[in-house]
């Protein structure tokens, strides 16, 4: 995958994973991939839900050693 | 400042008082489980759509007191101070967000018991569980305990009561029961029905008729009645000759489910033989004091979930099914999804896993499900 940029939210917790999400894909163009570190369980349904409703894609997302790992393309 | 809400004091406007609730959390995670009661109003709205701006939602709150909840807490402070800022009084957030809410028990009391004594309800209203400490000449029981034993631990002290005994009525598979921890930690003996014990990793006393347990000097009896059906085990116990606690066999509005160790269909007749004969042979006076409700209806104008053995017979539909072709389908077919990682906290009870606190925390996030209905 090619990865444009990776944000590491390990450690935060809800709401700044989002947040900073958010601001990180504000600075990319559209059809970039974002790639999201988290160790904040609920960040799995709500990355998920917050792309769907804010137009980009959620590509994948897996769980190693406790770390979650998101790759979402900008709409 | 916005201003903390603790889970105590929403617990009291659920019983009895008004609240509106802005719910932050995601969509599924607000359609599989929200605080409800008679007078709240709820709205849902996450919060990673309001990262830019509240404009949007401040026409459908109130122009003051508003809750905002979240699932821990840190996203309904952010959301609650930018309702503040947008010019909104008294805007609140629940402390500990959801999890505390599940976690918060409230003690009710029920009744006195005849030779001195009496039996408290903790209302777990967040989950829909009941747990009952009955007490006698400072002594006390207490039967399917939640998890977080601090409740009762703090109950017992305040009225210099020594906790003797831990029953547990099943195996549950919704709620880690926390019998074992607090019989270990006061020196009380805990109490299992044997055939749900059978691949428990730990020693425990059996649970079966016969055994009355007593406590304090005036004799209060608590009598297991073996009426299996939720799970093999289950034992139902009449404290004092006037309470029956029905376990997950029976609640006020519906009955339990047999399926949740995976064995419906096998335990389709306990479960009718249990209601329909067992129960039906009961003095129907006693008060029904049941381990879950579903909806926040079944509470009375004090928090407590009680009923008599006859109301139910004439008003609960699970005791009134003719057939038991259609009691079979009415207990096995169309069953509401299963309670939240239910094999794991089974597990759990039985000792065989031991995840650490937060784990537990986790998994005992959502309704209890233990009902055939919701």
């Amino acid at each position: 995958m090619n990865v444009k940029q990776t944000l590491d939210t390990k450690g935060l917790s809800c709401p700044m994973p989002i947040v900073k999400t958010k601001k990180a894909m504000d600075g990319l163009a559209s059809g970039d991939i974002l790639e999201v570190l988290a160790t904040d369980k609920g960040a799995v349904n709500d990355l998920s839900a917050w792309s769907k409703s804010s137009g980009h894609e959620l590509l994948d997302h897996k769980e190693e050693d406790g770390v979650f790992k998101f790759w979402i393309k900008k709409g | 400042m916005v201003k903390a809400l603790t889970a105590k004091t929403i617990a009291k406007h659920v019983v009895d008082g008004k609240l509106f609730i802005l719910d932050v959390r995601n969509e599924s995670d607000f359609k599989n489980w929200k605080i409800e009661g008679k007078g709240i109003k709820t709205i849902n709205r996450p919060y990673f759509d309001l990262i830019d701006g509240v404009e949007d939602i401040l026409e459908q709150l109130p122009k003051e007191e508003v809750l905002v909840v979240c699932a821990k807490e840190g996203s309904s402070v952010m959301v609650a101070e930018m309702l503040e800022e947008a010019g909104i009084n008294d805007v609140y957030y629940l402390e500990g967000g959801m999890k505390a809410w599940s976690e918060y028990l409230m003690p009710v009391k029920i009744g006195d018991l005849k030779d001195g004594g009496s039996i408290y309800q903790f209302n777990r209203i967040g989950k829909g569980c009941l747990s009952y400490l009955v007490e006698s000449n400072g002594e006390a029981a207490i039967i399917d305990s939640a998890r977080t034993v601090e409740a009762y631990e703090d109950f017992a002290k305040e009225n210099h009561l020594e906790i003797k005994h831990m029953i547990d009525t099943h195996l549950h598979a919704d709620h880690i029961s926390g019998g074992r921890r607090l019989a270990e930690k006061t020196n009380a003996t805990y109490w299992l029905p044997p055939k749900d014990a059978e691949e428990v990793t730990f020693s425990y006393e059996a649970l079966e008729e016969g055994k009355d347990i007593t406590i304090g000097h005036t004799k209060i009896e608590i009598q297991p009645l073996y009426t299996p059906g939720h799970t093999i085990g289950s034992t139902s116990m009449i404290v004092d000759g006037q309470y029956l606690l029905s376990g997950d066999i029976l609640f006020v509005d519906s009955i339990g489910r047999p399926d949740l160790a995976g064995k419906a269909e096998d335990w389709v007749s306990d479960l009718r033989d249990s209601l329909y004969n067992k129960y039906n042979n009961l003095s129907k006076d006693l008060v029904v004091l049941p381990a879950h409700f579903g909806k926040i209806s079944e509470l009375d104008e004090k928090g407590a979930v009680q009923a008599s053995l006859g109301e139910l017979f004439e008003k609960n539909e699970g005791l009134n099914i003719e057939s038991d072709d259609e009691f079979r389908r009415a207990v096995t077919e169309n069953l509401p999804p299963q309670p939240n990682a239910y094999q794991e906290i089974r597990q759990t009870n039985m000792g065989k896993i031991d995840p650490s606190s937060d784990e537990q925390r986790e998994m005992e996030i959502g309704p209890n499900r233990c009902a055939i209905t919701e």
